[in-house]
């Protein structure tokens, strides 16, 4: 599955939803699916600073696909990382680089993603891609 | 205050007719920032349309309609606070401004070997300036404990003959405690230690007499008022005012500039450097008029009910922790379910239109205390219902269910 189709099966799975709670609902179950970080990882270097609830991200190469693994402390935050995390987890590193993240804004959860929400989560988009970024200058072309 | 009445006084606010999510907005967090009345946004709106000038020493008439103006609203928050005289009014742009002003003129005059006695209950706006004067001086830093219920543990041990200040809050902004500031101002005295009191939160919801408190200093914040953001009150006894150096340089605080040496002008003038933020003070005064127009003991009497209300119903929710459960307490219910993270209590609430604040609230020291990351905080205000309490508290309890 390409990022674009994982994205849009979010899309769909969440157009099912006719009222807020639902999809709450529904967000908060995906953050309990979330591949878990390793509790050692739980560390400050893996922290991303977001003031009120705290996120923990890692990511791996693996044949050439970045593997990302995260937690968080509160669930709504969780499961939109676990959103993050389904659309970019074991794909490339070139394509999470170019890959755009406006399918939240299509399920209506941008607000998550904003600059002025004390959540973290933007700068956890941006550090999934940095870490990309990262392994793909490290491998030079060959995955490029 | 009746039901009818509320209703009545809520048309003065227009946000309260705001929806969000696609519901009617029910804001609890008044401790944050409360709304503005009609009278208040009009005095601002009026000020610019009407009466607008630079202040002080215009010889034209719209300097002396806005020099009016701005010293009108300084006896309206001498009335307010029940200071002696004008001149123990300062201006600044809020609370946070007010504390500054004070540690950083008061901590010019400390040295090695004296203390700063601040409370675990403090607003970091209460902490950082006194550790930042400490710094310069040398001064130690010492800290009255809490009790688990949120109340100071104050004994007069804690003062020493090196007390030169105690730093208190009068109302804690993150579990609604009343501190016995009567008592810790006495104290204080006795051993010769002045005292500054952050009133920020005891200013929306108590009526105020600094001079039957004898506090040194008390500092109030405008926008939890009622009145404007960026506009706030240092009031200090002249002779403490006289004595205290100022904080910043500049125009209107001085009364003659050579290259050789400068001096000062007299309080106020001496504490606000440069032009004032003379539309807000005028909106802070039509603030005052405001809340003495409603009742300052009216609105304490009606939050106090809410209160309760609250807490009442929301002790019902299985796993529902309130934290600051002192006997004297403002119109604050700090709160936790079970172990749910705040974030999410107050990201679905606001799904539902209910606006309450998560977080810290800028008192790590106390969330320390509890060994917990924030709680979830809904506060009171003069134009909150009964009804908007109970929505609230189902709302907690959808939410409670939500993420079990
Ligand atoms: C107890 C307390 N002190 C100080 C402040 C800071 O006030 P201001 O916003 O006017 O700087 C606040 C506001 O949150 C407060 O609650």
């Amino acid at each position: 599955m390409t990022i674009q189709q994982a994205q849009t099966e979010i899309e769909e799975e969440f157009e099912l939803f006719d009222d807020w709670m639902q999809k709450y609902e529904h967000l908060i179950e995906l953050g309990k699916d979330l591949p878990q970080i390793s509790e050692e990882h739980k560390d400050d270097e893996h922290l991303i600073k977001g003031c009120q609830s705290r996120v923990w991200l890692d990511a791996r190469l693996e044949n050439g696909r970045v593997r990302y693994s995260a937690d968080g402390d509160a669930l709504i935050t969780k499961g939109i990382i676990s959103l993050l995390v389904r659309s970019l987890d074991d794909q490339p590193a070139a394509d999470i680089v170019e890959a755009d993240l406006k399918f939240i804004d299509r399920i209506g959860l941008k607000e998550h993603l904003s600059p002025t929400r004390a959540n973290g989560l933007l700068s956890m988009a941006k550090q999934m891609k940095f870490y990309a970024l990262a392994f793909q200058a490290q491998n030079g072309d060959a995955y490029g | 205050m009746t039901a009818d009445e509320v209703q009545e006084l809520r048309k003065e606010f227009p946000i309260l007719g705001e929806h969000v999510h696609g519901q009617p907005l029910i804001y609890l967090d008044n401790a944050a920032s409360s709304q503005k009345p009609l009278q208040v946004i009009d005095a601002e709106a009026q000020y610019y349309r009407h009466s607008h000038s630079n202040v002080h020493r215009g010889v034209h008439q719209m300097s002396q309609r806005a020099t009016e103006a701005f010293e009108q609203a300084r006896e309206k928050t001498r009335v307010f606070l029940n200071a002696r005289e004008t001149a123990e009014i300062i201006f600044t742009k809020g609370c946070t401004d007010a504390i500054n002003t004070v540690a950083h003129g008061f901590g010019q005059t400390l040295s090695k070997g004296d203390e700063v006695l601040i409370s675990h209950l403090e607003h970091h706006s209460n902490i950082v300036p006194w550790q930042m004067a400490c710094e310069r001086s040398g001064a130690t830093l010492k800290v009255i404990p809490m009790k688990t219920d949120g109340t100071l543990d104050w004994s007069e041990e804690l003062l020493t003959e090196a007390t030169r200040i105690v730093a208190v809050n009068h109302v804690s902004n993150a579990l609604g405690t009343i501190n016995p500031v009567e008592r810790i101002i006495a104290d204080a005295h006795a051993k010769g230690a002045q005292v500054l009191i952050d009133g920020a939160q005891s200013g929306p919801h108590m009526a105020i007499d600094v001079q039957a408190l004898d506090a040194d200093y008390y500092c109030i914040s405008g926008h939890k008022v009622y009145g404007p953001t960026g506009i706030g009150v240092l009031y200090g006894k002249l002779d403490r005012l006289k004595e205290l150096p100022p904080y910043q340089g500049g125009g209107d605080m001085i009364k003659e500039v050579r290259f050789e040496g400068t001096t000062y002008a007299e309080p106020p003038f001496k504490f606000e450097a440069g032009t004032p933020n003379i539309a807000g003070a005028v909106a802070l005064g039509a603030a005052f008029d405001f809340m003495a127009s409603v009742g300052t003991e009216r609105i304490a009497r009606h939050e106090e009910s809410l209160r309760k209300l609250g807490e009442e119903a929301l002790m019902e929710i299985d796993g529902l922790r309130i934290y600051g459960t002192a006997k004297n307490k403002a119109s604050v219910i700090s709160f936790l379910i079970g172990t749910n993270h705040p974030y999410d209590t107050g990201v679905l609430l606001d799904q539902m239109g209910i606006a309450i604040r998560t977080g810290h609230h800028c008192t790590q020291p106390i969330m320390d205390h509890y060994d917990i990351p924030g709680t979830a905080r809904a506060s009171f205000a003069a134009y909150n219902t009964e009804e908007e309490v109970l929505k609230f508290v189902d709302g907690v309890k959808r939410v409670a269910q939500m993420l079990q």
